[in-house]
């Protein structure tokens, strides 16, 4: 699942390539990251993800693109087990975490914390 | 002076050797080094989940990721993670610690506007654009692979 090496090797690059695209294009951050998930999830419905997850472990699945490869990921095996009513009762299933930490750590940041500057 | 006042070519090559060039080299490298150093830091945390905690290897990613949000999420409201992320570029934005920078920066942001109507309404102005398209390529991605 990954060693440090390639974990660096590949979160870097994807952040490189992001990067290079926030630089030399009119595209704004936000264009950049909607076009990632979007990638992310079209190498996750070609099976082409997984592999480079294989690779690079956290270096795959900490860049948003990993978010649009479980969400297909999740459409796609609730799909395989229920018909076509998994792909709306599956999105979510693998990225429930991350959503939910979001939500609970915003509302009680939100809480605890003012903005700062 | 006169030169280049008559001709074009010649004026637009010097207004773009004088235009401040976007620090490119350095971008690059810091983007690399941070969202490369980011995965690292990962990876370790996911190591540590596998190790020390029993988490089969196919699902430590799920309390890793969880461990990034939160850090990020108080770098945020300790008003550190900006500092980073001023310097890191697409290094802090495109691992999951901008989609949760993005969502914690926003419910602070808006909570003078209150806790239904800014904190509640508001959290995702940023992250929502991100899920919304995800969610749509799920959605076509998924029936293309069902019909196929």
């Amino acid at each position: 699942m990954g060693s440090y090496l390639t974990a660096f090797l590949v979160g870097g690059a994807i952040c490189l390539v992001a990067q290079l695209l926030f630089d030399l294009t009119p595209l704004t951050p936000a264009h950049v990251l909607v076009i990632f998930v979007v990638a992310g999830g079209v190498l996750g419905g070609l099976g082409l993800y997984d592999p480079l997850i294989k690779f690079a472990g956290a270096g795959a699945t900490l860049p948003i693109s990993s978010f649009g490869n479980a969400l297909v990921k999740g459409a796609m095996a609730e799909a395989a087990r229920s018909g076509p009513i998994g792909i709306l009762t599956g999105t979510f299933e693998l990225t429930s975490s991350g959503i939910t930490a979001s939500i609970i750590f915003g509302f009680f940041f939100a809480l605890l914390f003012n903005p700062k500057g | 002076m006169k030169d280049l006042l008559k001709d074009p070519a010649a004026y637009q090559a010097l207004a773009n050797e004088k235009k401040p060039k976007p620090r490119l080299a350095k971008n690059l490298t810091m983007a690399f080094l941070v969202g490369g150093g980011i995965c690292t830091l990962g990876q370790l945390i996911q190591n540590i989940y596998i190790k020390f905690f029993n988490f089969p290897p196919e699902r430590a990613g799920d309390p890793t990721t969880t461990t990034v949000i939160f850090i990020s999420g108080l770098l945020t409201a300790l008003g550190v993670f900006d500092k980073i992320a001023r310097h890191a570029g697409a290094g802090t934005a495109v691992p999951v610690t901008g989609f949760a920078n993005s969502i914690v920066s926003a419910a602070l942001e808006f909570k003078r506007e209150g806790f239904v109507l800014g904190v509640g309404s508001k959290m995702f102005i940023l992250a929502g654009s991100v899920i919304v398209f995800g969610v749509v390529t799920a959605f076509v991605v998924g029936l293309i692979s069902a019909l196929l």
